[in-house]
């Protein structure tokens, strides 16, 4: 691959495959493997010819033994390689977290810092077509949760390469929180290899009325929600933290001193959330000052459902944003805003 | 000792002073453990000091171990430093993680001892990525991992089994058989212990060691390893029946709690594998080694109690590299 510091359009699947390639390019110790990583389908193109590029030993398919599987990239860790352990849906990290959780998190402090895990998880969040209880979860919180861990989800194909890159390269272990309905997200990108720091929040829209803080997918409706609230009159400032753990914490607590309101939409339950955390991080820091609102959104307080109509209603939306938006601002409940179904969403179809 | 060649009475030598030292360690460990310097649990080794010892007899130093909560003789088989193994026990500063770690968590990466687990059966998927990153990187480096009997009812010591097996990574997985997980006997737990049947099942070569003897345990593995180096086999399975003589964590014997009985642990003791090794040495060698051991623990302990604890600004260091 020739570097020629172009900046061109590719799509948040195209993004994480170039960062991948790039990095493999860069450090023979890079290698990926999962469940399907070199299948016909290549988990939606992020990993489509890496076994053709690199070799079988470098991009290979896995036994269903995600316990072992997390164990075994923990230990190439140790021995220096750097693995790429690739999660089709996020829920099956709940296969893993005794390897996460219990080793990966802890292996530096509890050895008092002589060793290191340089791991990274990609777990992909399902959304839409049905994708049902099992194959919905984000469980980001699950890991924000624990020190020794660090977790990004990018929403943006230029963060999303510049993530990848900086989580392969860093010394620690780091899930990467990708989610399906942003792969054929389109975004400007540079072709170089570049990092996105992390513990560094991204503000997408200015605005002097309201900070919404959205996280993952729920960023592209916020930014939708945004634009519905300009409509009314209300100018909203949408924040990417990017990166969960670090959080930038600064970012938002700036803009909230600006706009003495803050909306989190989580992509997740919102009972001990992230956006629980975030907007107790917001009032730790306004030392009791009563004049700022807060509000959290996020999935219904359900397993999700299967069926269309309940699914559409389980998660936020650039409408439901938008009104809540419109409530923390003006104390009413008059305005719905006029829209439809995301792109993204309505257009997606199986069969997997 | 006449009868024997020198590479055998020195592998012998060797042994028992392996065994010897871990069992003196601990010996010291339980006659200090009143006085509650020590202020976190210890899974002590005694009587289990063979499988730890014959197995890293046959490893070499740039081979990798990985190991269990009970992972004193293991350390120090692979060449821990006793010092600092003894001062981490003690939460100091000068500990091999800096009191960070304490018993459950000895490891060493200039031993290549690289971690052990609370949790059964946790560091043996490490195993096996360790050897597949040092088999794709063209080393002939084993690794060897060692868990109890509990382990093999963990679903990961499977899929690792497996997953070995299927890339032919030279992972010696190394099952110390004593019987009991905590306090519940083999007997209530597993219908059938035919452990090597279980791993031959996934095309694994496996052997098993009656009775906890060293020098079967460091041949047997050596064979193995052997194999592996040169890629005649993939990972094996080592079974070493052993006996745990004290309590499952702390420095007392546990007869008393009526879950086995001291008529069934007579055998063991009787037939102590270090006092039976140590019977094979010419009384010289055994004296000149146990005196050198004595004096190398009473030093690691007056050290520990001398070093300083970590400063506090300890406590937030570490977490990321």
């Amino acid at each position: 691959m020739s570097f020629s510091n172009a900046v061109r359009e590719l799509s948040y699947a195209d993004a994480l495959y170039e960062a991948t390639v790039q990095e493999m390019e860069r450090d023979d110790n890079v290698f990926v493997f999962g469940l399907g990583v070199d299948d016909p389908k290549g988990m939606y193109g992020t990993t489509k010819d890496l076994h053709h590029r690199f070799g079988a030993k470098r991009n290979f398919d896995t036994p269903l033994s995600e316990d072992a599987m997390t164990g075994v990239a923990i230990g190439a860790a140790l021995a220096g390689m750097r693995p790429i352990h690739v999660h089709q849906r996020m829920d099956f990290l709940l296969l893993c977290m005794n390897q996460l959780i219990n080793v990966a998190a802890k292996w530096s402090y509890m050895f008092g810092g002589a060793f290191r895990v340089p791991l990274v998880v990609r777990a992909i969040v399902g959304r839409s077509w049905g994708q049902g209880a099992q194959h919905s979860q984000s469980l980001h919180a699950h890991f924000m949760h624990v020190p020794g861990i660090k977790v990004v989800a990018p929403t943006t194909p230029h963060d999303a390469k510049g993530c990848m890159i900086a989580a392969i390269r860093d010394n620690n272990p780091v899930i990467v929180v990708e989610h399906r309905m942003l792969y054929s997200n389109r975004g400007m990108v540079p072709s170089e290899p570049y990092t996105v720091e992390f513990g560094k929040a991204r503000v997408l829209t200015q605005g002097g009325d309201l900070t919404i803080v959205a996280i993952s997918h729920m960023v592209v409706e916020a930014v939708r929600a945004s634009h519905h609230l300009a409509e009314v009159g209300i100018h909203a400032e949408v924040i990417d933290p990017v990166s969960l753990s670090p959080l930038d914490a600064q970012t938002i607590q700036t803009s909230v001193q600006k706009t003495r309101r803050l909306l989190v939409v989580d992509h997740s339950w919102v009972e001990t959330s992230a956006a629980s955390e975030i907007v107790a991080l917001v009032a730790e820091s306004l030392n009791g000052d009563p004049g700022v609102r807060f509000k959290r959104m996020g999935f219904a307080p359900v397993p999700c459902p299967t069926t269309k109509p309940l699914e559409n209603l389980f998660y936020p939306n650039s409408r439901t944003i938008a009104q809540a938006g419109y409530r923390l601002v003006t104390n009413r409940e008059d305005w719905v805003p006029e829209g439809k179904e995301a792109n993204e969403i309505a257009e997606f179809k199986g069969p997997f | 000792m006449v009868t024997k060649n020198c590479t055998e009475s020195q592998l012998l030598s060797e042994l028992y002073r392996g065994m010897y030292r871990i069992r003196f360690v601990e010996e010291r460990i339980v006659k200090i453990y009143h006085t509650d310097k020590i202020k976190s649990p210890v899974h002590l080794s005694i009587g289990q000091e063979a499988p730890s010892v014959g197995v890293c007899a046959a490893l070499r130093p740039t081979d990798v171990v990985f190991g269990t909560y009970r992972g004193h003789a293991l350390y120090l088989a692979k060449g821990g430093d006793l010092n600092r193994m003894v001062a981490e026990l003690y939460g100091k500063a000068s500990g091999v993680a800096k009191g960070k770690a304490g018993s459950m968590h000895l490891a060493d990466a200039s031993v290549l001892m690289m971690g052990t687990s609370a949790i059964v059966a946790t560091t043996i998927p490490h195993a096996v990525g360790y050897a597949l990153a040092e088999k794709f990187r063209g080393r002939d480096t084993v690794v060897a991992v060692f868990f109890g009997d509990g382990a093999s009812e963990e679903g990961v010591l499977h899929e690792s089994a497996n997953f070995a097996a299927l890339h032919m990574l030279p992972v010696l997985f190394v099952c110390e058989n004593n019987f009991y997980a905590i306090h519940t006997p083999l007997k209530s737990r597993v219908p059938m212990p035919n452990y090597c049947a279980r791993m031959e099942a996934y095309g694994i070569p496996s052997r098993k060691i009656l009775r906890n003897n060293v020098l079967e345990t460091a041949q047997t593995a050596g064979e193995m390893i052997g194999q592996m180096r040169e890629g005649r086999i993939g990972p094996a399975f080592l079974e070493i029946e052993t006996y745990r003589w004290r309590e499952h964590v702390g420095p007392g014997e546990d007869w008393a709690l009526g879950y086995r009985s001291r008529e069934e642990a007579e055998p063991w003791i009787r037939g102590d594998e270090v006092e039976r090794i140590g019977c094979q040495l010419d009384l010289d060698v055994r004296t000149s080694i146990d005196h050198a051991v004595e004096m190398e623990v009473e030093t690691a302990f007056r050290l520990a109690e001398e070093a300083a604890f970590p400063s506090d600004e300890e406590l937030l260091t570490d977490v990321f590299q």
